[in-house]
């Protein structure tokens, strides 16, 4: 190996590329097993799913924007906010964070791919056709014109109404089998991080210097492998019912529509940890590079995202205070979801602490991560607010609930995403978006952001319901719905920014170099865009710091680390 | 550039010194397939009792004993077959492995002759009562997992028998055979709940 210049010459057996147009097409981007390759796919994918879950958004807040508004028929309505959840959730939210644990977790520990490359590609095709069949609902029965048979019955989609009596013809089959084959794709994706971080760490990686974000992959991967299959579970027993005649969630028959609630939140609590804590992971390996500090508390990051990892599997019944469970189980329910709150508080703590009395250089993935430290501190806040249960019982199902987990979503998951994507794409490109438009992106979006979603918690509280199509004058919630949708606006060209921004960057763009941002981990070690194989030489590292190492030797890192 | 080239040199990725990727990769299959499992047996426990109309479960269902001994024991069987590979022991290896095959298939058998009882006398289906709909798919459920299994272990026999040089293939056909173990001890799970508890 030690003979192999850095990077391996052209013509190398081991680089040996198909010639012509197609063919390396089809090689790149069809029949790859290349986990950054894949990566970029599952994000590209993501992106563009985000386009369109995002004009469900706008059509819904358009439909709400006056009192008895018309602009959406009530059936319409329904198939709306139902694909703009399913999708946001299972085809942006889930393919984002595969995508970037494909592209990192095997350059951060220095390695050439994942462990079960093929696999990753399974994954991958699996999460695209799921979104392909959801989408293909548009087209069935009636058509684009009436959006034909989109699933209409929640992202939830609480029994019974999901029964064959309830619900019939194929919308809610789509919605079944679309979301069973992606959760598939997921699974296997889990089990592919997991083996890929447990088995492949370059020489002298030590669990305790792996990278943080690797770390936090790794916890999002065993909540996958533990909390997705409630949901499989009750989908087959969906299937069942509608199919074979079951009675699994057929309250006509002893079966029990509460229990459909239990499975689902199951899965659905811990889902929205799996949503958050890869962007947490991004936090983490961004705030200390722009604050010039390694990152405060390591040992305690690490442990708090395994508690988060734990606790949240316990929590799901806070979704369910409405139903009427007994006062044992609300208790019980309320003071789990408030023990949630600690570690998260430790890695908020954290992450100020660590850009406290740093050298902050206030770049655009930096400016992601301050807002985002605001924005969830205030979504944990409404967040530890809903977990009181007689609270709960007054605002659940109300707007209050949906401006808070777009708080967590939006406020804190997407502004994360954007920093990892500003934060990375030099490394996956080879160029520099722009730092002029990223911030005008940025204040767009944040401004855009609190428009849209600060109102709505003042409609929530003055009791207007999720899931309704229209509501009549006179409750004193025009004028907040009205700026809200204007909101929605001020997005969309914060968004329509971000997309030229990416594309002329990606002509354009300053030539980003193998470290722009003079970081530490290994991934900033090979050059940009990475070659195929990531590292000629597989790297050797002593501390959780190898770069700093590299470019500091007369005061390493390794000599003041624990190991 | 100059960073990257001074990175240590050292030589490819050694598997001894790390864990074995797809031993890692089953424990994490294991760990999906427990909660799987654990979703349906939930469900089984909380429906016992709530059939509003029979059959009920004391009334059709008696405990499959055999059945029972043959899959334990194809655990057993498994194991000696690993064992005969790894001492590269070409007709021990087959021998077991067939026998496995033969247990794992009598179990099955089992299953098919207590189903076809329970639909065609009992008149019990998936669509009779909360018992029949929670019963079919624990059951069948487990058996679909015994069907993989086995559709695995023929698939090696008949590469063994072709000619393939399975010794070389230990650890996989190890990984293989933990997956088996598991489906094993899903069984004294399932035993547990449909013919112990659930009676």
């Amino acid at each position: 190996m030690a003979s192999i210049s850095y990077p391996i010459e052209e013509g190398h057996p081991a680089v040996r590329k198909r010639a012509g147009f197609w063919a390396s097409f089809v090689d790149e981007w069809i029949f790859t097993v290349d986990h950054k390759h894949l990566g970029l796919m599952y994000i590209i994918i993501a992106l563009l799913f985000f386009v369109a879950s995002g004009l469900q958004g706008a059509l819904i807040r358009i439909q709400l924007m006056y009192p008895n508004n018309d602009f959406l028929s009530p059936q319409v309505f329904n198939r709306m906010f139902t694909m703009h959840g399913t999708t946001m959730v299972f085809f942006v939210g889930m393919p984002f964070i595969a995508g970037l644990a494909n592209y990192l977790v095997p350059l951060m520990i220095g390695t050439r791919d994942m462990a079960f490359p093929r696999l990753n590609a399974l994954g991958f095709w699996l999460t695209l056709f799921g979104g392909i069949l959801l989408y293909s609902s548009y087209f069935a029965w009636t058509g684009p014109a009436g959006t034909g048979s989109a699933p209409d019955v929640g992202w939830f989609a609480y029994a019974p109404l999901t029964e064959k009596a309830f619900s019939p013809g194929s919308s809610t089959d789509f919605w079944i089998l679309s979301i069973l084959m992606s959760s598939t794709g997921s699974t296997v994706t889990a089990i592919n991080i997991l083996a890929t971080a447990l088995c492949l760490r370059c020489k002298g990686m030590t669990l305790a210097r792996m990278p943080l974000l690797v770390w936090m992959f790794c916890v999002v991967s065993f909540q996958i492998l533990v909390a997705l299959p409630p949901l499989t579970a009750a989908q087959v027993m969906l299937l069942f019912d509608r199919f074979l005649g079951a009675h699994f969630f057929d309250t006509n028959a002893t079966g029990d529509a509460v229990l459909w609630r239990h499975f689902f939140w199951l899965f659905g609590h811990p889902e929205v940890y799996i949503l958050i804590i890869p962007g947490f992971a991004c936090v983490t390996e961004i705030i200390p590079v722009f604050a010039r500090k390694p990152i405060f508390g390591r040992a305690a990051m690490i442990g708090a995202s395994v508690s988060i990892g734990v606790i949240s599997l316990g929590v799901w019944a806070h979704h369910m205070y409405t139903v009427g469970l007994p006062s044992r189980a609300n208790i019980f329910f309320a003071v789990a979801t408030m023990l949630v709150g600690v570690p998260t508080g430790i890695k908020i703590f954290n992450w100020i602490a660590t850009m406290w009395g740093g050298r902050i250089r206030l770049r655009t993935p930096m400016l992601w991560c301050t807002a985002f430290l605001f924005q969830f501190l205030l979504a944990g806040l409404t967040g530890i607010m809903l977990a009181v249960a007689p609270f709960d019982w007054q605002l659940g199902n109300s707007y209050f609930v949906v401006a808070h987990f777009h708080y967590t979503l939006i406020g804190g998951l997407l502004c994360t995403l954007f920093a990892g994507v500003y934060y990375w794409f030099p490394k996956a490109t080879g160029r520099m978006l722009s730092e002029t438009l990223g911030k005008w992106h940025f204040w767009l979006l944040i401004i855009g952001f609190h428009v849209t979603f600060d109102p709505l918690h003042f409609a929530g509280l003055l009791g207007m319901p999720r899931r309704i199509y229209t509501y009549p004058a006179g409750r004193g919630w025009e004028g907040f719905n009205l700026f809200s949708t204007w909101g929605v606006a001020i997005q969309a060209v914060a968004i329509l920014i971000f997309v030229w921004n990416v594309l002329d960057s990606l002509i354009r763009g300053q030539k980003a170099g193998n470290d722009p941002w003079d970081a530490w981990t290994l991934e900033w070690g090979t050059t940009s865009p990475p070659p195929e194989y990531n590292f000629a030489v597989l790297p050797e590292v002593r501390s959780s710091r190898p770069l700093w190492d590299l470019k500091h030797p007369e005061d390493p890192d390794w000599k003041y680390e624990q190991s | 550039m100059s960073i990257a080239a001074s990175l240590p040199i050292t030589a490819i990725h050694d598997e001894a010194r790390n864990l074995d990727r797809g031993k890692v990769g089953l424990i994490c299959l294991i760990l999906t397939e427990i909660s799987l499992f654990s979703i349906f047996v939930t469900a089984y426990l909380f429906f016992i009792g709530k059939s509003a109309t029979g059959p009920q479960p004391a009334d059709v269902l008696t405990v499959p004993i055999w059945a029972t001994i043959c899959l334990l024991s194809s655990s057993v069987t498994a194991e000696l077959a690993v064992r005969g590979l790894r001492a590269n022991a070409k007709g021990r290896f087959q021998l077991f492995l067939g026998l496995t095959i033969l247990l794992g298939a009598e179990f099955l058998r089992q299953t098919a002759m207590e189903w076809n009882k329970l639909i065609n006398t009992d008149h019990l289906t998936i669509a009779t009562n909360v018992f029949g709909t929670t019963f079919y798919s624990l059951v069948g459920l487990h058996a679909t997992h015994v069907v993989i299994g086995l559709l695995l272990l023929l698939l090696v026999l008949l590469l063994s028998l072709g000619g393939a040089q399975m010794h070389k293939h230990e650890r996989r056909f190890e990984i293989l055979s933990w997956y088996w173990h598991f489906v094993d001890v899903v069984w004294i799970v399932v035993f547990t709940v449909v013919y112990v508890i659930g009676l």
